[in-house]
This record gives structure tokens, C-alpha cells and sequence, in this order.
């Protein structure tokens, strides 16, 4: 089972980057979660563009969804809600609507921030969007609050029932797959 | 109902009545800011069946995928897990537990089943005929209308107007048209 990880944050010592890093040590037997370092290269969303190829950063993503039996979101919090970059991605991976890979692809939203909440406005705010998309959208979550008083020395997760709710998502998300499966065979 | 007629004091014949899609239609109607919006599900499937007894047992199914709506990107919403998830669960049904015919009014109690919750729904409505067809087959007409609450089959996806208010119902008006040939 092949699981995206996708992070919000652009920055390189990002606590949700180090958050799915986390997840990817954390993987049950049998789950591999890949990250994907492109967002970065996404160009802002621009319906004149979409009567060109898509750019390639664009297509790239597209193409790791749809090859991917999952996604795994870890978002930080602006302003209460998920990054500009992140939306931009998502709203480029949405189209055409009906066709987009997110789909009825299992999705799951966890969140990492320095201050007490864990991102649960931005990771709220996710869900709903990634529902909308049309995304097989898993409710838990993971709010990692005061991240850096959570992680070791590596940024890795560190608090034993941040990493247990983290497995959890995991095995949310995995039985969602699963299920997927069922009605497909 | 001491009064009720069965459906052989109707002049409805026993036997198994099918569907005429092309008369007939199912749909529902459901207020969504200052109206309502409606749709209908094609194609999809109704049998009634007539004992000899006249007991009457009506079923019937349709497809979330048979979703018909103004807009390709509103069908791939109702399509997704937010409202019917028609991956998941892609048939609706209506099995009828109790049909009953007094005059040319009929009430019907079954099991709605949508996103694969079944829920008990009522329903009331009109029998028409029987007619004989210039084909020379014999035909009713059923029309039913009920409503139900969306949000026990987990259909409660809503969006705040700026009063507050929510801007879909709960409540959603049920309606069906069915054209019966006897076979």
C-alpha cells in the first residue's frame, strides 16, 4: 500500500515535514509512505494555463495521487487556516472536478504548530476543502501542539501518545484503503 | 383501515406489474436558500406486485450514479462522499412493507435505503386506472410523495448562510410518477 505524504510547509526544518517523516517510521507492515518534495514548484493556479499541458510540477502531483492508494496531509496554520501554497496545489490537483485523482481517494489531515492548537483550524479547514474535492476524507487527526517541546533532537515525534494518535490515523487511513479494495474486487 | 379495498377490488389484476421508464420518473426536492432544487435519478426500476390475495408489495432501485442535475460538477459533489458516496454505496432501494389502496388513494410504509442506511419512510399518493393501452396492455399509474430527513441516511452536508441559517434542508420532498405495465 503506497501512501503520499504531502506537507503544507515549505520551510526545510518544518515540524509537519518532520511530522511525516514521522508517520513514514511509524508505518505498519506492508504501508509505504513516500513525500513529495514538489510543492514548491507549483506555479499559482491560472485557468488561462489550462488550456496548456499542465506544468510539469502540476502534472507530477497529479500523477503521484493517482498512484497513490493514499494521501497524507500534514498542515501548518496562518491565519488560521492552511497555506496559500498548499491551497494553490490542491486547487490545481482538483481539476477537472470530476475526474481529479483526489476522488474518492483516502485522505487524511494531521497538523504540527509552535503554538497549543496543533493547526486545528488549518487541519478543519483541509478536511472540508479536501471533501469538497470530492476526497474519501478520514475525521482523525493528529493536532501536534508546542511542536518543538514534542519532537527529539532530530525533529522526529517524540510523545508517545502524539505517535500512538499518529498510528492511528495510519490505521485509519490503511482500512479506508482497504475497503476501497473490497468494492473493487 | 377496516375500509380499505384490496388492490383485486380496485380491478387491479394479481400478478407483476413493471415499470414503464419512459412515463415515469423519481425525484426528490429539497429547499436550498430562498427555493429549492430538484433532481431525478435515471435510469432506474420499479415492480409492483399484486398476490393473489391482493396484497400489494412494491420495490424499486435507482443509481446515485443516475444523479441527474443542471451541472457536471454539481453531479461530481452529490457523486462524492460528501453527499451519496457512489463509489461506496452506489444504489438507492425501496421495498414497501405495507401498501394500501382506498379508492384512488393509496398509502405506502417501507425501507428507504440510501448511502446504505435504511430508514422506515411513509408515503402517500394516487393509483390511476387500470387502462388498457392501444397496445392492448393493461396499466396503472402510481404517484407517491413523502419526506425525509437527509441527515439520518448521512447526507448533512450544509454551508452557513451570512444570517447563519443553514443554506440546504434537512427536510427532502420525495416524489415518484411510476407508469406500471401488467405483464
Amino acid at each position: 500500500m503506497r501512501i503520499l505524504a504531502i506537507s503544507g510547509s515549505l520551510r526545510e526544518e518544518s515540524f509537519n515535514s518532520r511530522l511525516l517523516d514521522s508517520a513514514a517510521a511509524l508505518a505498519p507492515a506492508g504501508v509505504e509512505i513516500e513525500r513529495w518534495h514538489g510543492l514548491r514548484a507549483v506555479p499559482p493556479f491560472d485557468e488561462d494555463l489550462e488550456v496548456h499541458e499542465a506544468p510539469a510540477p502540476v502534472a507530477e502531483l497529479r500523477r503521484l495521487i493517482a498512484d497513490a492508494d493514499a494521501v497524507l496531509f500534514s498542515t501548518p496554520e496562518y491565519n488560521g487556516s492552511v497555506p496559500g501554497q498548499l491551497k494553490n496545489a490542491l486547487d490545481w490537483a482538483s481539476r477537472p472536478h470530476r475526474t481529479n485523482p483526489l476522488r474518492n481517494k483516502p485522505v487524511a489531515v494531521v497538523g504540527a504548530s509552535t503554538g497549543g492548537f496543533g493547526a486545528l483550524s488549518a487541519q478543519a479547514d483541509l478536511r472540508r476543502i479536501l471533501a469538497r474535492i470530492g476526497a474519501r476524507v478520514i475525521e482523525r487527526g493528529v493536532a501536534v501542539g508546542h511542536a518543538p517541546s514534542q519532537c527529539d533532537e532530530d525533529g522526529g515525534l517524540a510523545n508517545e501518545s502524539l505517535r500512538d494518535e499518529l498510528v492511528a490515523v495510519l490505521d485509519a487511513l490503511s482500512g479506508a484503503v482497504r475497503a476501497r479494495e473490497l468494492i473493487a474486487a | 383501515m377496516s375500509n380499505t379495498l384490496t388492490a383485486a377490488q380496485e380491478g387491479i389484476q394479481a400478478g407483476t406489474w413493471a415499470l414503464d421508464p419512459v412515463h415515469s420518473h423519481v425525484g426528490f426536492s429539497v429547499d436550498y436558500m430562498a427555493g429549492s432544487f430538484q433532481a431525478t435519478f435515471a435510469p432506474f426500476d420499479a415492480t409492483l406486485e399484486v398476490d393473489s390475495s391482493g396484497a400489494v408489495g412494491l420495490a424499486g432501485t435507482a443509481r446515485a450514479d443516475g444523479i441527474k442535475v443542471q451541472d457536471e460538477n454539481l453531479a461530481a459533489h452529490l457523486l462524492s462522499p460528501e453527499f451519496f458516496d457512489a463509489e461506496q454505496t452506489p444504489e438507492l432501494t425501496f421495498a414497501s412493507r405495507s401498501f394500501q389502496i382506498e379508492g384512488k388513494d393509496v398509502a405506502v410504509e417501507g425501507d428507504l435505503t440510501i448511502k446504505g442506511i435504511s430508514q422506515p419512510v411513509r408515503l402517500s399518493g394516487t393509483i390511476g386506472g387500470p387502462v388498457v393501452d392501444p397496445y392492448g396492455r393493461e396499466r396503472i399509474n402510481v404517484t407517491l410523495q413523502g419526506t425525509v430527513d437527509r441527515g439520518g441516511f448521512g447526507l448533512d452536508w450544509n454551508v452557513p448562510l451570512p444570517s447563519g441559517e443553514p443554506a440546504l434542508a434537512n427536510e427532502v420532498a420525495l416524489s415518484a410518477e411510476l407508469a406500471l405495465i401488467k405483464g
